[in-house]
């Protein structure tokens, strides 16, 4: 002993620090390192089908687990189905009780769950006893909260049912809870499947619950591979699917869901931008570097991987991140003083070393400190990539690791240009020590997060979640809870839409006011394409007829090219558009609405061809009071400011997505029309729009009011056409952000289907009609939900 | 003085640290560059996130722990500075700081071969003479306080003065204040002549300079002061004087180490770092070395550069240690006071 002190004062070591996995050890044993999936209220027992668990830190194997076979997701579905009508039928400040109650014990269990989480996932322990379980404790009592106040706060929505929920290995139990908590508020049942390479902790928490007295099969969790979520996925018993993990499964799961009417919510990948500037704290952001590409050994999909340096600091910085790389320490997760853990599986590992393996071939200078590694287990060493261009893999390319890539740029302009060049859209991290710079900044990212001077904050009150290939869909807060909701209407009756318009009245109406003696003027209806009418590509049209059978006109017949060129000019649009004040947005919808009213008597006679003179006239009124709606609410759907704990402020916005591409139906040909577009354009979004193609000459009464009134071309875009044809085009079409489809089921599952390329956000009743002249369907939030998204903006303060 | 003060002082001296394998030596006065401290960049919340970790991200134990706690002993400036110290109150500090530790402790933690002693007493002026004479062939250094302590607003040649008569009666450290209202109002020449002035009145006695950062408020402030006090030629940068309302916190000392660190880069000459004032317990004293070490490495552990402001923090220590060799938890009572 007496040397070794002596020797140890002169070294300075830190020497070890075990966190005791005694409590884990026993509990593992206890069970025999075996364990079943939890269906309606027990836990099943493992039959020949198991897979294993191991500590990545060592190779020790933690337990046997049970692999889902369809059977047990029947068995899973079945039970959260059973359960849920008792489920929704309490009251919710009695769902609030259990909510409690489970944060309550995540906080009583706080340090078996972290040791448990560090042994299977290789995680420091300070992350996962510091961060992980104290966040998710944060979200059971919020989302307890939201239990509470569901009535009050959500008053005519209804929980979306039994949902199927999938997560990721890298934060299982914060995962687990992000997924759970929101779910039970709403009054869902679920059937949840953890990553296969970490169930550990979801199987202590339904322990948990078990012991609390959560009623049988409101939570069910089964264990398994990709298989198993492929089963729970498909399982037709699921009302919607809430997944988190790769943009390629992400892709899979809104394919395989496309011709049903399951909601979806995806949290995919992400290479999101870390921009400092060269008025920033340097020091502090290469500490945001640690708790950002460092946290978790990068696995984060929010890690701020790719590094965007102002040139006249970039070699300074880069100097700072090496000599910090040095001091982080690397080894044993169950060590408090360890700052870098184990990859999580050897797959994992492989992946991160051929992705680096690639970015130095590709050209790129890697930096990595002369740190030892332990002797065995999935350590990786964190890496500075200099020296990358962003064509290069590694900087398009998530690898999941500790692996950050550098770049540099000379503006702020070309600090964004780098920092949206990506199919990604999920986070973003700004330094700047002028407030100028990081509010602009934070607003021209495309991102759902942004967290200027700082990152990797959470909080249960900020929604999290992305744009783009980054997923749709938020979770936590208020936006977090709608995931789990749907308007009460829809939910109750599902009347499919017919798939052709109604039969054309034989009783012969009064429309006909022309002078059948003289022929009337021939009249060209064309596209309306960036603010200009077009002719159709093809060169050809298509006839138009009243619903007695007469002929009344032609229409353009829109092709794909058309098409390209609507959304380009809505993209030329958009933006200028969405950075227009609101107020001026109001300003034009009333000027719209004050020209539909100088055209009232015109439009109706023309309408009056397609659904009769009082439902025409009937439509135009309707018309005319809800763009004045929109109008209205331009100024007014507003984000909001939450307080999470600590102190800063984080800004939510809701911002325009883009370009939507509206499907419009055919019943209600111009209201329903209308009813899609002011939404749409009222949030600041660009629209292309396909009519309802029986009646699609009503646009041409519509361009010309949007002609007169101010409103920029390319905001709005008409092709009129096939809307299967055209809508399969747009819903490929990788510059559209968003596709609204109000028509049959087959219409919605071709484009949730063509949806893939970009991920972009479909939204649609599936086929359920909706009544536009009812106010409580056809307008208000629901749509101007779909017409924005939530982009959390982090705001530190103090000085 | 021990052999590594003696290089402190001398003209012609090895490598006093290195950093990033890069050797540096003792800091000299440099002509003042306002574009340094203009280019101080300092964000608070990330600052005081960064510093809420460390205490998180690092743990030492058992035998670790006894060792680094002795280490804190070494790097302690044993410290009384109240208004009714009396020589003999000194004298008592003096023997303790000659003895920090019970001989059973000493014994049983088996580091006799370390004669382990206090990095410096530090007292007023008035008590200079007692504690030379109280320490007398320990080699442990006598540090006063100084320049109108604490406040620093008595007239600019009687605060030279104060420093020559100190080092004349025998202090080897001279922990110097700097006038707060340099800082507020970005008088920054007026600053760097005060403590350059500060540090020729020294001779070869160290000088560290206080930075009064519960005062100075804002930590680009402290950045601030802290690039004029080492561009002025301060051997050490220091926090505090234990007197104002908010002492060394773990955020100050970040920025201040930063900016060493930084000045080192730019310069290759090492200044020294005493947090003071509120570092009561052993378990701060291990957030303050985790950081020391983190943030400049292991050279930046030694009484040359590193030292502790402190009064109550050796009984803490103590106590701790006590336990260590013995398993049992100890009372203050049991050990003999400073």
């Amino acid at each position: 002993m007496s040397t070794s002190i002596i020797e140890k004062f002169n070294s300075m070591d830190y020497g070890p620090a075990p966190e005791d996995a005694t409590e884990v050890t026993r509990w593992l044993d206890a069970h025999h390192r075996t364990f079943g999936h939890y269906i309606n209220g027990a836990f099943t027992t493992p039959g020949s089908q198991t897979f294993a668990t191991h500590n990545p830190a060592t190779g020790e194997h933690l337990a046997t687990i049970a692999n889902g076979t369809t059977a047990d997701v029947d068995a899973a579905v079945a039970a959260a189905r059973a359960a849920l009508p008792a489920w929704q039928a309490l009251t919710g400040h009695e769902r609030a009780r259990y909510l409690y109650a489970l944060a309550r014990q995540m906080q009583k269990h706080a340090r078996r769950l972290a040791v448990l989480e560090t042994l299977d996932n290789g995680k420091p322990i300070r992350e996962s006893r510091d961060i992980d379980i104290p966040l998710v404790a944060r979200h059971f009592y919020h989302h307890a909260g939201w239990a509470q106040l569901r009535d009050e706060e959500f008053p005519n929505y209804s929980p979306v049912g039994v949902v199927a929920q999938i997560i990721p290995w890298n934060f299982p139990l914060l995962m687990f809870a992000w997924k759970v908590a929101p779910a039970l508020a709403a009054g869902c049942t679920i059937v949840i499947k953890p990553a296969e390479y970490t169930p550990l902790t979801a199987i202590a928490f339904a322990e948990i619950a078990h012991e609390i007295g959560l009623p049988p099969g409101v939570l069910n969790v089964i264990h398994g591979d990709g298989a198993t979520g492929a089963a729970l996925v498909n399982h037709p018993g699921i009302d919607k699917i809430a997944f988190t993990g790769s943009t390629e499964v992400g892709r899979l799961i809104r394919k395989a869901t496309a011709a049903t009417p399951k909601k979806l919510s995806l949290e995919l990948g992400g290479k999101s931008p870390f921009i400092v500037f060269e008025d920033a704290d340097l020091d502090s952001a290469v500490e945001g570097l640690v708790d950002g590409i460092w946290f978790n050994q990068g696995q984060v999909c929010c890690a701020g991987s790719r590094l965007l340096v102002q040139e006249r600091v970039a070699e300074r910085l880069y100097e700072k991140i090496r000599a910090r790389m040095q001091t982080l320490r690397i080894g044993s997760p169950l060590d408090k003083s360890i700052d870098i853990g184990a990859i999580v599986d050897q797959v994992q590992y492989d992946r991160i070393q051929s992705l680096v393996a690639t970015g130095i071939a590709e050209g790129a200078t890697c930096h990595q400190p002369t740190t030892d590694l332990p002797a065995r287990g999935l350590f990786y060493k964190p890496t500075l990539l200099t020296n990358v261009a962003p064509s290069a893999t590694v900087a398009q390319q998530e690898i999941f690791g500790p692996v950050l890539v550098a770049m540099t740029f000379r503006t702020p302009v070309e600090a964004v240009e780098l920092a949206t060049n990506t199919t990604y859209g999920l986070a973003a991290s700004i330094w700047s020590e002028n407030i100028n710079v990081t509010i602009d900044i934070a607003a021209q990212v495309k991102a759902g997060v942004v967290w200027i001077n700082a990152t990797n904050l959470f909080d249960a009150a900020c929604g999290f979640g992305g744009y783009r290939e980054s997923g749709y869909g938020r979770e936590g807060g208020r936006e977090g809870m709608y995931e789990y909701l749907e308007p009460a209407w829809l939910h109750e009756q599902f009347p499919p839409l017919a798939t052709t318009p109604g039969e054309p009245s034989l009783a012969s109406d009064t429309w006909v006011s022309t002078d059948p003696s003289v022929p009337a003027i021939d009249r060209t209806i064309k596209n309306y394409i960036g603010g200009k009418q077009t002719r159709p590509d093809s060169g050809y049209i298509y006839p138009i007829y009243a619903r007695d059978g007469n002929l009344i006109g032609e229409a353009p017949l829109g092709n794909r090219k058309d098409i390209r060129n609507a959304v380009e000019a809505a993209r030329n649009a958009a933006s200028k558009w969405a950075k227009s004040t609101a107020h001026n947005r109001a300003q034009i919808l009333y000027f719209i609405a004050e020209n539909l009213m100088q055209r009232r008597a015109e439009i109706i006679t023309k309408l009056s061809a397609f659904v009769g003179p009082d439902q025409a006239a009937s439509e135009l009124d309707s018309s005319i009071e809800r763009t004045f709606t929109y109008a209205a609410w331009a100024d007014k759907f507003d984000g909001t400011v939450h307080n999470p704990p600590a102190r800063l402020i984080t800004l939510a916005m809701k911002e325009a997505i883009g370009t939507i591409a509206i499907l419009a139906p055919d019943h209600a040909p111009l209201l329903s029309l209308l009813s899609l577009i002011l939404p749409a354009i009222a949030m600041g979004n660009a629209v292309v729009a396909i009519p309802s193609q029986s009646a699609a000459t009503t646009v041409a009464e519509l361009y010309q009011v949007f002609d007169t009134s101010d409103l920029p071309g390319g905001v709005i875009n008409f092709v009129c056409g096939n809307p299967l044809e055209l809508g399969k085009t747009l819903s490929e079409h990788d510059d559209v952000d968003a596709i609204w489809s109000f028509r049959d089921a087959a219409a919605a599952a071709l484009v949730k289907a063509s949806s893939v390329g970009n991920l972009k956000q479909v939204f649609t009743t599936h086929g359920a009609a909706i009544d536009w002249f009812n106010t409580q369907q056809a307008e208000g939030r629901w749509f101007l939900r779909h017409a924005t998204q939530v982009k959390n903006i982090w705001i530190p303060y103090g000085e | 003085m021990t052999a590594k003060q003696d290089a402190l002082v001398s003209p012609a001296m090895p490598p006093l640290a290195t950093l990033y394998g890069r050797a540096l030596t003792p800091n000299q006065r440099i002509p003042l560059n306002l574009d340094w401290v203009e280019e101080v960049r300092i964000n608070t919340s990330a600052v005081e996130r960064r510093a809420a970790t460390i205490p998180s991200r690092r743990s030492v134990k058992k035998d670790w722990q006894a060792a680094w706690l002795l280490r804190a002993i070494a790097c302690m400036d044993l410290t009384t500075l109240s208004g009714d110290d009396s020589a003999d109150r000194v004298k008592r500090l003096c023997a303790k700081a000659r003895r920090p530790l019970q001989d059973h402790i000493v014994k049983a933690l088996g580091i006799e071969e370390l004669h382990l002693q206090v990095g410096a007493v530090c007292v007023y002026h008035a008590f200079v003479e007692t504690a030379v004479k109280a320490l007398e062939g320990s080699g442990i250094p006598v540090a006063a306080v100084s320049t109108g302590f604490p406040a620093g607003l008595s007239p600019l040649e009687t605060r030279v003065e104060e420093i020559r008569r100190s080092v004349a009666a025998g202090a080897n450290e001279i922990d110097i204040v700097i006038t707060r209202a340099h800082v507020f109002d970005g008088e920054w020449n007026a600053l760097y002549d005060e403590i350059a002035a500060f540090k020729e009145a020294c001779g070869p006695a160290h000088m560290k300079s206080i930075l009064g950062t519960g005062d100075l408020l804002t930590l680009r402030n402290v950045a601030r002061a802290s690039w004029v006090a080492m561009m002025a030629g301060s051997d050490f940068i220091k926090t505090s004087t234990g007197k104002e309302a908010t002492n060394a916190t773990l955020p100050v000392s970040l920025v201040m180490v930063r900016a060493i660190r930084d000045y080192a880069e730019r310069t290759g000459m090492a200044v020294g770092f005493k947090p003071a004032g509120g570092i009561k317990t052993a378990k701060q004293a291990l957030d303050w070395m985790a950081t020391m070490k983190d943030e400049l490495g292991r050279p930046w552990l030694e009484p040359t550069l590193f030292r502790y402001g402190a009064s109550s923090m050796l009984a803490d220590i103590e106590r701790q240690l006590h336990h260590h060799t013995t398993g049992r938890y100890s009372a203050t009572h049991r050990h003999p006071i400073a």
